[in-house]
């Protein structure tokens, strides 16, 4: 990698979602009201090109652009397709309740820089670009979260964003620290100077990376401010922070770890480990008696960070871990947002409670929410269960058999919120008041869950595809 | 065909589910008893054109996840072909029984075909990850069965089913996780894993694959100490799905060992036989003693449930003991475990509609409440005391060929351990006696919640539909063994010598 490689076409994807961020804050500010959505349409045409775009670029063999800074390989073309199709379902559902607001095209153009900067986490690989790229993850996030400027948006945004901005602070300490250990912040050069420099120094560097990475990816210890920012912003918002920010952290992270820290002596796999077990540990008590739909998936999701974590662990002990946590990343991202699809689809039930009856009234959509949630608890045929399978395998495979002992346990605990959720819209219909559904998120509902059992049905060739080799 | 089998009642469910919700009772309940009907006969061509002795049959394979080492292989040998057979039996007999229901007849219908498929499937799959499916989706199907039409206190008795069997689901998963990774090249089939028995000679690793695989299927048989969900999610279950969470679901654990377990793990297998016969004897006689303190007649049944699998249990426990006795008798032990498991779904399965059908007219379950009941009903007694006979084990029943070849096959290699189970016998012909006499016997009172005393109706015609066949099955086992037996026997010498390796 001796010439300056800067053909922009690599970055095909990222370049259409920035373009479409600006030229829709631009057409924003000259469209009328009732034309607004036009942004919106923008952005997902920006979102489909991208996925095309995607497409193309994994067929062809792994490769970076700009230097060696951003891999254009399977990890980030995996990232690329998912977010870009979150995003898209965050701009669906977004759609009807924004109508007609005044800040309508804004939302759109804050949606589609959060999911450019989990783009760029992706496929950093220069600890300097991961920087850029967490922030320009991060800051889009806190507005979206504060985006209704209620009460509880309000605190949703200020928590989000002390915790972030303080995070953020030891993220760039810890790469400063990495910088001072490895003499560079390129991740190829960092491989090579990391195992000679001396374990406190990348030790304390990385505590620091990951304190930030875990933020975004909102997993213990970092993950105090999930449930709220979670509670307190509007569904589509709730929908796209925990889902896309994490797809690019984590995806970041396994780069990290695969690539630069592979030969280092620093104990990571244990710490990951760890964290992983704190994660879904934590996640799960936190869900078990949480009333408030939102705020059950907020901890579901620090849950499911858990799992995501354990092929992370695993990295260094075999080929088993990358297709694993890159099928995961898919498959939950497509169930968690089919599950936040139906929250949005109910404006009025914010409590398990209001799900009373919802069978009887609304089948098809309760049909997608028991296939939503048993999917995040790992029921096959649903992808999430060829994912736990695929992470199961991965962390026995790397000599962390324990990790999937507690990670089934707590599988199981998982169960009993889940099914508290399910309980009352599949019985109880007597008294129940008609449900109100918002009909286009309806239908998205109805389609993530059909897609994310047709995933898992269909695992075996979107596997296949995920095993190539990162880029060097 | 197996296929097709597998697959029917599922296709036959989602076009159930896309009917209007105002569809009538008639259709979806035609619908139901039709494709019920259609599995079995499809079963009974399966049976008609397999020929003993000659391995798995009827077997397709397909690439489903191939980076995985995961495939689509299904197939039949004389293991699985009877529990085919029994499943089908079962399932429409139960849609038989449910021609009265009333409550949300399409969803109801629906998830039994569902469930259907997945007991057909799991004794079909020959691949775990396909196994395990099967496994899971009719966790997920019972559980909505129990919790949409139980009684009173059923979505407790879901909950408790569910989190304790999809624990043994997982601790299944790993266990097989296990196997795929200690097989080279990593696969998770059935046949492959078989031939290969790829823990040969690494003992721990083996007993811990088998730990997990041993309790995740004990939780399903169950056997004591994993048996606390069983007595409520029978009790509050509709009678339907009582009779094929006994009939059918409690033969996927013990069917998973003599399929799984078993051929895949022999050395580890044989090292820790002996913790299986302690526990089956255990379970024979701690069944059997709850079962006698138990003064609800569901309740009842339930309990003996884990008293007859705890025979299966001793039976595979036994057949491991190696040595100098004649491998006859140890084939007989396998042989007689495969067809208690036949034999335990006829009747049981008869027994626990026919607590239904006591429930509906009485509105409870309490022995104590009922007396004398066959002064009015006599149809309904003697169809109960045939249940019960063949549920104790008289010989001209399917229990008794069973239980015989069980214990004789049990008693060389494990003598002690048989004789405490035939004390369970004892206590099982005790206390099902003591019922029966109980509730038809003496003079007529029935609960108050009955209303009118004279209205204690006799059998009904779908009931009967449903029940006779089930005891006529029973009976035709049990003085002609031979056509079911010349199946199992070909499958449980193999089952031996793989386990001999």
């Amino acid at each position: 990698m001796n010439e300056m490689n800067e053909n922009p076409l690599y970055l095909l994807p990222e370049v259409f979602l920035g373009g479409s961020a600006v030229l829709g804050l631009l057409l924003g500010a000259w469209l009328p009201r009732h034309r607004q959505w036009l942004v919106a349409a923008l952005g997902s045409t920006a979102c489909a090109a991208g996925v095309a775009a995607a497409g193309v670029a994994a067929a062809s063999a792994p490769t970076t652009a700009f230097g060696g800074a951003f891999a254009v390989d399977p990890v980030t073309a995996t990232v690329r397709i998912v977010v870009l199709g979150g995003t898209l379902v965050v701009l669906a559902l977004s759609t009807a309740p924004l109508r007609r607001e005044a800040r309508e095209s804004e939302f759109y153009v804050l949606v589609q820089l959060a999911a450019l900067g989990a783009l760029m986490l992706a496929g950093a690989q220069d600890l300097l670009l991961v920087a850029a790229a967490y922030l320009l993850a991060s800051v889009p996030s806190y507005a979206l979260a504060g985006f209704r400027k209620d009460g509880p948006g309000t605190e949703a945004a200020l928590k989000y964003f002390v915790i972030g901005a303080l995070l953020g602070v030891v993220f760039l300490t810890g790469i400063t620290v990495m910088f001072a250990a490895g003499r560079s912040t390129a991740y190829a050069r960092l491989g090579g100077a990391l195992p000679e420099a001396p374990a406190a120094l990348v030790g304390v560097g990385l505590v620091g990376v990951l304190a930030g990475l875990l933020f975004k990816a909102g997993a213990v210890p970092s993950h105090f401010w999930v449930p709220d920012a979670v509670q307190g912003s509007s569904p589509p918002a709730a929908a796209l922070l925990t889902t896309l920010p994490k797809i690019g952290a984590l995806a970041a992270l396994y780069r990290l770890l695969a690539a630069p820290l592979a030969g280092s002596e620093v104990p990571w796999p244990e710490l990951v480990a760890v964290l992983a077990t704190l994660s879904m540990t934590l996640g799960n008590f936190g869900a078990f008696f949480q009333t408030d739909v939102k705020r059950l998936l907020a901890y579901s999701a620090i849950s499911q960070v858990g799992y995501l974590l354990m092929p992370i662990a695993a990295v260094g002990a075999g080929a088993q871990a990358q297709p694993a946590l890159l099928y995961y990343l898919a498959a939950y991202a497509l169930t968690n947002l089919g599950a936040f699809a139906v929250v949005c689809s109910l404006p009025h039930a914010r409590n398990l409670d209001d799900y009373r009856g919802l069978l009887r009234q609304h089948p098809a959509l309760t049909l997608s929410l028991i296939v939503c949630l048993l999917g995040l608890l790992g029921t096959p045929p649903t992808a999430v269960f060829l994912g736990k399978l695929e992470v199961f395998t991965a962390a026995i495979d790397g000599g962390l058999a324990w990790l999937a002992v507690v990670a089934a346990v707590n599988t199981v605990a998982s169960l009993f919120y889940y099914l508290r959720w399910i309980r009352p819209a599949v019985s109880g219909g007597e008294a129940a008041p008609p449900h109100q559904v918002l009909r286009p998120a309806a239908v998205l509902a109805c389609t993530t869950a059909t897609a994310s059992v047709v995933l898992g049905v269909a695992g075996g060739p979107v596997l296949g595809l995920m095993t190539g080799a990162l880029a060097g | 065909m197996l296929t097709a089998i597998v697959l029917l009642p599922a296709a036959a469910s989602a076009l159930l589910l896309c009917l209007p919700r105002r569809a009538p009772r008639a259709v979806c309940l035609g619908v139901w008893v039709a494709v019920s009907a259609v599995v079995l006969a499809l079963t009974l061509v399966v049976w008609a054109g397999y020929r003993a002795g000659e391995g798995i049959q009827y077997e397709t394979y397909a690439q489903w996840i191939p980076s995985a080492g995961i495939g689509y292989h299904v197939g039949v040998d004389g293991l699985s072909l009877p529990l085919l057979a029994m499943t089908g039996v079962l399932f429409l007999a139960c849609a038989c029984y449910a021609w009265r229901e009333t409550r949300r007849v399409r969803d109801f219908a629906a998830l039994f075909l569902l469930l259907e498929t997945t007991c057909l499937g799991l004794f079909a799959a020959l691949d775990l990850i396909l196994f395990f499916v099967f496994f899971d989706l009719s966790i997920v199907a019972m559980y909505f069965i129990i919790a949409g039409w139980g009684h009173r206190g059923a979505a407790r008795a879901a909950l408790k089913f569910f989190l304790y069997t999809f624990i043994g689901s997982l601790a299944l998963l790993l266990g097989f996780i296990g196997l795929y990774l200690a097989a080279d090249p990593h696969t998770f089939d059935m046949v492959a894993l078989t031939r290969e028995n790829p823990l040969a000679g690494r003992s721990a690793y083996g007993a811990l694959v088998l730990l997990a695989i041993g309790v995740g299927l004990a939780v399903k048989t169950p056997t004591v100490p994993f048996h606390t969900w069983l007595p409520p999610a029978h009790t509050e279950a509709p009678a339907e799905g009582s009779a094929i969470l006994a009939g059918v679901l409690l033969k996927m654990g013990t069917y998973g060992f003599l399929r799984i377990a078993m051929p895949m793990l022999p050395q580890a297998w044989r090292g820790y036989a002996l913790v299986f016969v302690v526990v089956g004897v255990v379970s024979v006689l701690y069944g059997a003693l709850v079962a006698l303190a138990q003064s609800e007649f569901k309740r009842m049944i339930a309990y003996t449930s884990v008293n007859h699998m705890g025979y299966i249990v001793l039976a595979i426990g036994a057949a491991a003991a190696a040595g100098t006795d004649p491998a006859d008798a140890r084939r007989l032990a396998v042989t007689g475990a495969t067809f208690q498991m036949v034999s335990h779904g006829l009747l049981t399965g008869a027994l626990f509609l026919l607590a239904g059908a006591l429930y509906e007219r009485g509105r409870t379950y309490d022995m104590a409440a009922y007396s004398g009941v066959a002064a009015r009903a006599p149809v309904f007694a003697a169809l109960t005391g045939v249940a019960v006979f063949g549920s104790l084990g008289l010989p001209g029943f399917s229990g008794f060929i069973a239980e015989f070849q069980i214990l004789t096959g049990s008693l060389g290699p494990r003598p002690v351990a048989t004789a405490l189970a035939v004390v369970g016998i004892l206590l099982t012909a005790a206390l099902l006696l003591r019922a029966l006499q109980r509730m038809f016997l003496g003079p007529l009172r029935l609960p108050d919640s009955a209303g009118d005393s004279l209205a204690f109706a006799d059998v009904r015609a779908h009931e009967g539909v449903a029940i006779v066949p089930l005891l006529a099955l029973a009976v035709v086992l049990g003085l002609m063994p031979r056509f079911v037996l010349d199946v199992i026997e070909p499958a449980s010498r193999g089952v031996l010598e793989l386990l001999a390796r």
